[in-house]
């Protein structure tokens, strides 16, 4: 026999025997049971936000920081509505986080009751999987799968909408030791088959690249490809959503390829006469022209989700597997290969193309502030961004050392992601600097956060690159619609220091490349509250290098120092 | 059918789904059948020889490559136990047709005659109509369908195609 209990109450038993301790979210009418059983719980810390986009994405910045489930909290209607863009940005990045829903009581489904919405029907298309609990005694084997399904396999998001009555009606509760989804079995090891035919055409190669994705940073795989990459002597390119799973310094790490990708990982893509793909989806940011893309070379590809093989580019080997087990059977077969003229062809682009942008205006250049972040925080920092140019510059001038340090929304390109991810990452890792690269459009979508950061002491520095512009369709309308700036100026934002300082946070304007490292030295010491640092910077700098969407790399656009 | 071009051979496909008897499934497929673009000509969903698994039978149309996104994508959802496609099977395929037509005491006998050349039977009767139940595969509905256009069409209802493999096989 198990204890007497409210399925509220089970239910937050259930998350402590999931190993949650920490949630992220804002209470409401249909989830007041379970903020009841949440009250003065002595191991769940529970994060109040202040917009549940916010809560989602707390969520998501643990998440992804950790490799752990991140869990975000919300009531019925507008409350799960609210979280909508967060579940959307876990799904196209793979990121485990379970979002718990209050919802009407079970006889008020359907009536168009006070605060109802169809979450599970709404949720549908951008979850892993779906829960509407029926009875409160389905409250823990739904939390124990629903917990198996989010960080197995491909990570994803998974919903639990739990109606009033399942929350507050009294059950015998007992964590279920065991559960059956006969229909979810994510595949672990390769066929061996595979492995050997992989092996024959890496054997053969003469121009090996390798292409890591974002599977291969939640299978933590880091030193089995560095070992890969070494033996082989094969340069890596890495995804935005890989970005540090292979440290950055190394000779043969090549960054980021595709649209605003480093000339040299993409000349090293056009003319590889063999990619080994690993967790990476081929997404058209990366590909341009699909017909276009990598076409001389043999094509491995190992994923997790066997969807993924062949869904975009036609590829020669597939292999359905965990990267981690593939990339270990690979290492078990393939032999060292010799560095040749590939690598010196590589050194070559390097010179010739190297990250280099040139400043437009008198005022600070982006790539500088964000060389000397990555000198003050000694590449130790996790560094989170919201989504536009800065986003890409940081892709491109952050170097990261270590995977989970690089925190961006990269295949929804949520804006208002970064500020509350990095408040997330701070939760997880309260010890560590955590520095959200934003923009002065961005930060304004989750600002309110800032009264989050302030009670709950988080203190992360927020690095507004800010140009007076939604900088990013600027661009694009200055490239392809002959300036015509429609709907892009920000000149009137208001001053971020003071809005700050209203909150309880810190602020500093920053206008010249001299108080650039003193205010993120300052900024980075302070242990209470969250710090706004307003960099002014060149109002319409563009990132290059550019290749259109589309296009391939013969379209490839320079600035003048590159 | 094959486009004039050549280009793009659309196939049809039956695939057999098995997935677990709980609410929303059906809509889980659906929803990922338009999501994704893939066409659906026909749907049957029913209870099998397992309570808690329903069977859903669907026509689809797509080349091997859409084909193969289908059963992979499918695989995703947690309460797909099972995909099969039936492409290279010799199955066991029937679909119910029932039809009302107009029928006058004239057109009577011809109505009863066509059906049962096609052995499907009469299972209403009223002074203007006739109802007909008809069992059997796709173009045999069709052909029935396209024989009785004349007398008048009221109205027609088909359950979608459900298949089983011939010979011991399980799918």
């Amino acid at each position: 026999m198990g204890k007497q209990m409210s399925g509220a109450q089970a239910l937050v038993e259930s998350l402590v025997n999931e190993g949650v301790s920490a949630i992220f979210g804002l209470p409401g009418g249909a989830n007041m049971p379970i903020y009841d059983a949440l009250y003065q719980h002595p191991t769940i810390k529970h994060y109040l936000v202040r917009n549940e986009q916010g809560a989602a994405f707390m969520a998501e910045g643990y998440a992804r920081s950790t490799g752990k489930v991140g869990v975000a909290m919300a009531t019925s209607g507008p409350g799960a509505t609210n979280l909508i863009t967060g579940i959307a940005d876990a799904y196209m990045d793979s990121i485990p986080l379970i979002c718990i829903t209050g919802q009407v009581p079970t006889h008020s489904l359907g009536t168009d009751a006070f605060q109802e919405a169809d979450v599970r029907g709404i949720t549908m298309p951008i979850v892993k999987h779906s829960y509407l609990i029926g009875a409160a005694e389905d409250v823990p084997l739904t939390i124990r799968e629903a917990f198996h399904i989010a960080h197995t396999g491909r990570p994803g998001p998974v919903v639990i909408d739990i109606p009033k009555d399942a929350q507050i009606d009294e059950i015998d509760y007992e964590y279920p030791p065991r559960m059956s989804l006969r229909g979810y079995q994510p595949p672990l090891e390769a066929d061996a088959q595979r492995i050997d035919e992989a092996a024959r055409h890496i054997a053969d190669a003469e121009r090996p690249v390798l292409y890591i994705g974002g599977g291969a940073v939640a299978s933590e795989c880091r030193d089995e490809l560095l070992q890969l990459a070494e033996r082989l002597h094969s340069p890596v390119v890495c995804s935005l959503m890989a970005k540090g799973i292979f440290p950055e310094a190394h000779p043969l790490a090549l960054g980021m390829p595709g649209m605003h990708g480093s000339a040299y990982a993409n000349f090293a893509l056009n003319g590889a006469d063999l990619l080994l793909a690993v967790g990476t989806r081929f997404d058209d940011r990366v590909t341009g022209k699909i017909s276009e893309f990598a076409k001389l070379a043999c094509i491995i590809h190992i994923d997790v989700d066997p969807a993924e093989l062949g869904k975009v580019v036609q590829t020669h080997v597939k292999i359905a597997a965990d990267a981690k087990a593939a990339i270990k059977q690979l290492l078990a077969t393939v032999k060292p290969k010799n560095p040749g003229e590939w690598l010196q062809q590589i050194d070559e682009w390097k010179t010739r193309h190297p990250l280099k942008r040139k400043k437009t205006d008198r005022r600070i250049g982006p790539d500088f502030i964000l060389q000397r972040i990555n000198e003050v925080t000694k590449g130790e920092a996790i560094v989170t961004t919201d989504v536009g140019q800065h986003q890409m510059w940081a892709a491109q001038y952050i170097a990261c050392k270590y995977p989970r340090h690089f925190l961006t929304s990269g295949g929804l390109g949520a804006m208002g992601f970064g500020f509350p991810a990095a408040m997330g990452a701070k939760v997880a890792w309260p010890e560590k600097s955590v520095v959200c690269v934003s923009g002065d459009g961005s930060f304004q979508m989750n600002i309110q956060e800032l009264n989050t950061g302030v009670n709950n002491k988080l203190a992360v520095v927020v690095a507004i690159l800010n140009n007076g512009f939604l900088g990013m369709v600027r661009q694009w309308q200055g490239l392809f619609f002959d300036r015509r700036y429609s709907a892009v100026d920000l000149s009137d934002n208001p001053e971020f220091v003071k809005i700050a300082e209203a909150y309880g946070a810190k602020g500093r304007v920053v206008e010249t490349e001299k108080d650039v490292v003193p205010a993120l030295e300052e900024a980075l010491a302070e242990q209470n509250v969250p710090t706004i640092l307003d960099f002014r910077t060149e109002p319409e700098a563009d990132v290059f290098p550019m290749i259109p969407s589309g296009q391939t790399v013969r379209e490839i656009m320079f600035d003048d120092a590159s | 059918m094959a486009e004039n071009n050549g280009k793009t051979q659309a196939l049809r496909h039956t695939i057999s789904v098995m997935v677990e008897n709980r609410p929303g499934v059906l809509a889980r497929v659906s929803g990922l059948f338009a999501r994704r673009g893939f066409n659906i000509e026909s749907l049957a969903v029913s209870r099998t020889e397992d309570p808690t698994a329903s069977r859903m039978t669907i026509v689809v149309g797509g080349s091997d490559k859409v084909l193969s996104q289908i059963n992979d994508q499918l695989y995703k959802l947690i309460d797909v136990i099972k995909v099969y496609d039936h492409t290279n099977d010799r199955i066991i395929e029937r679909e119910l047709g029932l039809i009302k037509v107009s029928a006058t005491a004239e057109s009577r006998p011809h109505i009863m005659q066509i059906s049962s050349i096609f052995r499907a039977s009469i299972v209403d009767v009223s002074e203007e109509t006739m109802t007909i139940e008809i069992t059997g595969s796709e173009e045999k509905l069709d052909s029935f369908q396209s024989l009785v256009e004349s007398y008048g069409i009221l109205e027609f209802v088909r359950t979608g195609k459900i298949a089983l493999v011939r010979g011991p096989k399980i799918t």
